[in-house]
């Protein structure tokens, strides 16, 4: 039973190094960034924990700084966070049938841990849904570590990081590759690209990502109903 | 703000981001029937959607201005033959990482 969970955890943490660079540079930039705006560590403690969500937590920073307007904050955080409703449903499969693990894998269902649990190749002999939980349990914890720590040192770092951010987008890119090497798909892939490039350059960086999923929707029920008058059968 | 307005706005953010993240669960499982198109999307969906989070990652990169993206454009070529030659994810990243890193700061 130990045996388990200890091949699990060290799966997921070796799965993990690259998110663990990545969250406690910005976990603490961000910490940095609540403490420079004049809030105490606790902010940054509790909204990384409840929260779990980098892009909306620096957003959410903003709001907090405005006038009250719950309904405002409720709505933003639905258009900054709809990419959420894609990996929901890519990882229907995935998640079914991990049991008491599920809420908090959904819950923790960040850009990045949907990533590594989507392209991972769970070693044999790991319990998967262990493996899924500790990604998950990991990423959460570096982030609010690093966010509380920034919190609480606030600006007395020097170290030249400048860069260092790129980690993440490195991270991402990466598993895209390995994930059109590994599936082939490169329909899907060129889909994604397109639809959301142009939604980029017509919307501007702010409001691209709803667009951008309309239209991959779009071409994806266009690609179904084409299919379908191929070949009834995968 | 008042503290309490401040937990509020902190609790709807909260809500916001679990209803993003549970809504497909909750329509999708349980005794019902998932409808063919979702299936459909839960297998050409994850690739589209890698796909969207890798373009959102560059969405701020200026390539007008500043250094023209050449940091960036550099450190995902050499990321990508990196990756096609070895297929080692840490290698991959730690590298162009750090490439960027010199980039931006030294070279750009």
């Amino acid at each position: 039973m130990q045996k388990k969970y200890r091949s699990a955890f060290l799966a997921a943490f070796l799965h993990t190094i690259p998110i663990m660079t990545g969250f406690l540079f910005l976990g603490t930039a961000y910490g940095i960034y609540m403490n420079a705006s004049g809030f105490s560590p606790l902010y940054p403690l509790f909204m990384s924990l409840f929260i779990f969500a980098g892009s909306m937590e620096f957003v959410a920073v903003n709001l907090l700084m405005g006038g009250f307007d719950p309904i405002d904050a409720f709505l933003l955080t639905l258009l900054v966070n709809a990419r959420h409703l894609f990996y929901g449903i890519s990882m229907l499969d995935k998640y079914s049938g991990t049991g008491k693990l599920k809420p908090y894998l959904i819950f923790g269902m960040c850009d990045e841990s949907f990533s590594i649990n989507l392209t991972a190749d769970v070693p044999d002999g790991v319990d998967k849904g262990l493996f899924m939980f500790f990604v998950t349990l990991l990423n959460h914890f570096y982030w609010v570590f690093g966010a509380t720590l920034g919190g609480i040192i606030g600006s007395v770092i020097s170290l030249n990081l400048e860069g260092l951010e790129f980690v993440m987008t490195a991270l991402l890119y990466v598993l895209f590759l390995e994930q059109l090497l590994k599936e082939k798909d490169y329909q899907s892939a060129l889909i994604g690209i397109v639809c959301t490039v142009l939604c980029l350059a017509v919307f501007g960086s702010d409001g691209f990502i709803v667009p951008s999923m309309i239209l991959i929707l779009l071409c994806m029920a266009v690609r179904m109903f084409l299919k379908r008058g191929e070949q009834e059968c995968p | 703000m008042s503290l309490t307005e401040k937990i509020i706005t902190i609790m709807m953010v909260v809500a916001g981001t679990m209803l993003t993240r549970f809504l497909p669960f909750a329509v999708f499982s349980g005794g019902r029937k998932t409808p063919q198109f979702i299936k459909y999307l839960g297998r050409v969906l994850p690739t589209a959607a890698l796909a969207m989070l890798a373009v959102y990652c560059f969405k701020d990169v200026e390539i007008m201005s500043g250094a023209h993206a050449m940091p960036e454009l550099i450190a995902v070529a050499v990321i990508t033959l990196l990756h096609l030659w070895k297929r080692n994810l840490l290698l991959s990243i730690s590298v162009g990482t750090v490439l960027y890193m010199v980039l931006v700061q030294m070279v750009f």
